[in-house]
């Protein structure tokens, strides 16, 4: 309908200002250590201190006489109390004979990884309940300790000593196994590789917490949490507390980022209900920054294989992939599906007769791990973007080159493309984005300058790295996700309301960490229904105000959040029509809607703005027959495809051989997420998950020691970067919108971080080529990389 | 024991364990919930104020080493209900998404442009460096502080 798509100030399309600033800029915003409730008690986490261990005793005396102290409970104390009816909640068994060993707030007898909770201390301040935690002696008795993915897959040592395995499942989708194995020995060029995705601490910047404020008397609880997902986590509070779900609200206050990391349903905001419910007193908890490293999901941790098979002229014949997964120590919320999630675009953006994946899970005694910025994807498009450079050495082409060949459809537009995986991609055009990403790097001249500085001998080396990237958003169909085993729908749900007095009111399901959902939400109801995005409202994040959600992850919210958003806004201005028909006395057929106004054609002197429509609805002196009072209409959108955003990165290093240092020195994106709301926004989701996928490549990694013990939990040594590690990111566009809503919207929030890692560290291995060095493991520090050189004959 | 400090220009006190950091006597003694803890290790800068004059992390300050100073926090930045001219750059950059950090980061941003009027983005980055954020990738904040000092585009 072109006629509701009057283009306002400010909306689809326009660099807006976000709304969320102020509070923020001016410390006036709330988060969860902001808040407070009278009478409120501190939890504090005794957490074990062995990786893998049966508690003997625990002594709890010298705790419990600090001054200040309310209780100290053990696990098997908590057992007893009824406090939970279910263990802590995995949503995805991703088959059906999958394991799943239960998964306490509190152990009641063994620890399986360091910071598994073994003991709470309830207190009146954050420094007793400090104090007291640490003095809380606990006896174990050590067991096997199964520290690390190579490890678990010898499976001698059990890290759940009844299961008797450290298999959690196998998951195949593997259609034709005889097929590729025929195209592998048919191939002119093969490629075997092995990458391994180290574990990753998403570390956003707020940490995470909770306060559970019970009313004893009105039977009801209110949780805040320091969340991503109030709307999942309210029906899992209740399926593990047991208490009815219509007596527990979930608010999110404002969030300080979430990467994954707060998308779990987490041991401690099960405590905080269970003890608030009991006690009923308020009970609360801020996780420290070097606690968060136990207390709270990591992310990656898998060991790749992955195989092409090509033609003389490198066109890819097959793509055959084996991942190792580590699961940690339990099945989280999605543990088990996170590896999945990538296993349908390990092909990549190419076109390839024969496809296989398959995922094998594994326990181990460390830190549960889940979804982190990408969840799955990243880990695709590392292997098969690092996998086709080194095809590209193997057939002698460019990097570029072996791209153009493979792109599906040839680089040219396509839409609703089946892919080898067997998904239907909404539309892409993988050329232009790399011809565009090679034009603003400059990439010709940085080849000559590559040439030059070799053929001079040059300490600092320059390495370029490609990498062409597809991901799957909009997640997701909610038949698809069923199909997966999924244990929930995909949709989201918003309602519009004009109020009496003019003003719009959007409530959504789709819950913001950062994203600018208000900002964003506002511009699409400005274009919608022509309207001053500033009078626009919106309401979120608690469950009170907004029932009905499934929250923010995925890169999900505006190609399905902000769809239902753009459907309800239709139907409010479908029923606006009808009652300016009613007051035009005219067919509501023949009434136009323009820049906010409705009028008759013809007889442009009738016009009546939408938003004066409110106060005649509210009223409801005068509707049409049958018509209900009041403009306020709700859509719950389930979408039929999943969306594709895709780009091209490129990433330019210089690599200094004698030390080993790397220095990002340039990186290009061009990303395409179909239609953009507000491309401030979009451009800000880029440079911020670029540098989280640059810092898997270089920086950071979780090292564990032998014994399971976590060796960098603090940001002194789990380096996150600084400005001063990374460049400006430079972002440009392609535009191609998707098939699977009618915004053409496809989603931006985790593009970066897909397209990045692999495109540092082709850079990082480009540099290194004319060594004979064609692949290092992620981080390349100084110390990998010197290694390498040194391994490779160079340097001493 | 008794602290008392001028704190965005009030003459403020309390009564606080010897032990209590300084970001603890901000936030739960005084209710100044601007400033934000995000570590435990002094390395994140989200508690980044002005003890007088210069950018300090109230992370690894006591609350007792505080007394008589004069503090101030993101709450005392705006005057007159105008934001400070660095607040304003965020805002219009794009130098903040999350929030968590800004608070920090816009103090520190502060103290850098007073000690570099017009600093190049190689200072900006360096004089930052203490001051992590999750969410933008610097690219903004790099810019909002070219454009407060007036020295970007």
């Amino acid at each position: 309908m072109t006629d509701t798509m009057a283009r306002p100030e400010g909306g689809i399309g326009a660099r807006l200002p976000r709304k969320e600033d102020a509070e923020l800029v001016t410390g006036e915003a709330r988060f969860i250590d902001d808040i407070h409730a009278p009478g409120e008690l501190w939890m504090g986490m005794v957490r074990s201190t062995m990786a893998h261990a049966r508690i003997t005793s625990i002594d709890t005396e010298a705790a419990a006489s600090v001054p200040g102290v309310h209780s100290v409970l053990t696990g098997a104390q908590l057992a007893d109390m009824g406090l939970w009816v279910a263990p802590l909640p995995c949503a995805w068994p991703v088959t059906d004979d999958m394991l799943n060993p239960p998964h306490w707030p509190v152990t009641p007898d063994v620890a399986h990884h360091v910071g598994d909770i073994v003991a709470v201390v309830l207190a009146d301040s954050r420094y007793n309940a400090a104090d007291a935690a640490d003095m809380v002696v606990v006896d174990y008795e050590p067991l096997g300790v199964v520290a690390s993915l190579e490890q678990a897959r010898e499976d001698q040592i059990h890290a759940h000593e009844d299961l008797g395995t450290n298999k959690a499942y196998t998951w195949a989708l593997d259609p034709d196994p005889e097929g590729t194995q025929a195209a592998f020995d048919a191939a002119a060029h093969t490629v075997s590789a092995h990458f391994v995705q180290q574990r990753l601490i998403p570390a956003p910047m707020e940490p995470r917490g909770v306060l559970a404020v019970p009313a004893p008397h009105g039977g009801e609880l209110t949780l805040y949490s320091a969340t991503q997902v109030p709307h999942v986590l309210r029906v899992m509070v209740a399926a593990t507390t047991g208490l009815p779900e219509q007596t527990i609200r979930i608010i999110a206050p404002s969030v300080g980022g979430g990467f994954g990391a707060k998308l779990n349903i987490n041991p401690d905001e099960m405590l905080a209900v269970g003890l608030a419910n009991h006690l009923g007193l308020p009970v609360r908890w801020t996780e420290s920054r070097s606690e968060a490293a136990a207390s709270t999901h990591q992310g990656r941790g898998q060991l790749q294989h992955i195989e092409l098979a090509a033609d003389e002229n490198g066109k890819l014949t097959a793509v055959r992939v084996k991942i190792d997964a580590d699961m940690g120590a339990y099945m989280m919320l999605i543990t088990p599906g996170t590896p999945l999630l990538g296993s349908f675009l390990y092909h990549g953006v190419y076109d390839t007769p024969h496809f296989g994946f398959t995922c094998d899970g594994w326990f181990t005694n460390l830190t549960p791990t889940d979804a982190y910025r990408g969840a799955g994807r990243p880990e695709a498009s590392y292997a098969i973007e690092r996998a086709m450079d080194l095809l590209a050495l193997e057939v002698g082409i460019g990097p570029d080159e072996i791209r153009r060949r493979n792109y599906l459809a040839g680089g040219e537009a396509f839409e609703n493309l089946e892919s080898a995986a067997g998904l239907v991609f909404d539309s892409g055009h993988y050329g232009p984005s790399l011809d565009k990403a090679m034009e603003i790097v400059g990439y010709d001249d940085l080849r000559a300058e590559q040439a030059r500085r070799r053929d001079a001998g040059e300490t600092k080396q320059l390495g370029i790295g490609l990498c062409t990237y597809v991901e799957i958003c909009g997640l997701a169909p909610s038949r698809a996700l069923g199909g997966l085993k999924y244990g929930a729908g995909g949709w989201e749900h918003a309602t519009v309301r004009i109020l009496p007095t003019g003003k719009i009111e959007v409530v959504s399901g789709s819950t913001p960490h950062g994203q600018g959902h208000e900002t964003t939400w506002s511009q699409i109801i400005a274009t919608k229904m022509g309207v001053d995005p500033a009078d626009v409202t919106v309401l979120h994040s608690d469950t009170a105000l907004s029932p009905l959600g499934m929250d923010t992850y995925g890169s999900r919210s505006l190609a399905v959040g902000g769809v239902a958003i753009a459907m309800a806004a239709d139907k409010v201005i479908d029923k606006a029509r009808h009652l300016a028909a009613h007051q035009f006395e005219a067919s509501p057929d023949d009434v136009q809607f323009e820049n906010g106004s409705f009028s008759v054609a013809g007889t442009p002197a009738k016009s009546v703005h939408i938003q004066e429509l409110g106060f005649a609805a509210f009223t409801a002196h005068d509707l049409p027959d049958g018509m209900e009072p009041n403009l306020s209409e709700q859509v719950t959108f389930d979408p039929t495809n999943f969306a594709f955003p895709f780009g091209t990165h490129v990433a330019v290093v210089e690599v200094d051989e004698e030390t080993g240092q790397v220095d990002l020195i340039r990186y290009v994106a061009v990303d395409d997420c179909g239609t953009q709301v507000n491309p401030q926004i979009v451009e800000g989701q880029v440079h911020g998950g670029v540098v989280q996928g640059a810092a898997q490549a270089l920086f950071e990694h979780a090292i564990y020691d032998e014994n399971g013990q976590l060796t960098n939990p603090s940001l002194l040594d789990y380096l996150v970067p600084s400005a001063a590690e990374v460049p400006t990111i430079e972002t440009d566009f392609t535009v191609t919108p998707s098939t699977s809503n009618p915004l053409g919207v496809k989603g931006v929030g985790e593009a970066g971080t897909i397209g990045s890692a692999a495109a540092v560290m082709n850079a990082v291995c480009d540099a290194l080529s004319p060594r004979g060095i064609h692949d290092l493991e992620m981080p390349a520090t100084p110390w990998r990389v010197r290694r390498a050189i040194e391994q490779a004959g160079g340097g001493s | 024991m008794q602290v008392s400090a001028t704190v965005n220009g009030q003459q403020r006190s309390a009564d606080v364990e010897p032990r209590m950091l300084l970001v603890h006597f901000l936030r739960d003694s005084l209710g100044l919930t601007g400033t934000n803890v995000g570590c435990d290790t002094s390395s994140c800068g989200a508690c980044t104020v002005l003890v007088d004059g210069r950018s300090a992390k109230s992370c690894t300050m006591l609350a007792v080493q505080a007394e008589g100073a004069e503090i101030t926090t993101i709450e005392g930045l705006a005057s007159n209900g105008e934001l400070h001219p660095m607040q304003q750059a965020f805002h219009d950059c794009h130098a903040l998404q999350c929030g968590y950090c800004t608070p920090g980061m816009i103090m520190a941003s502060v103290s850098l442009v007073d000690e570099y009027p017009n600093p190049t983005e190689a200072q900006i980055r360096e004089g930052l460096e203490a001051n992590l954020c999750r969410c933008t990738g610097y690219t903004n904040i790099v810019k909002a502080v070219q454009v407060a000092s007036g020295g970007g585009s």
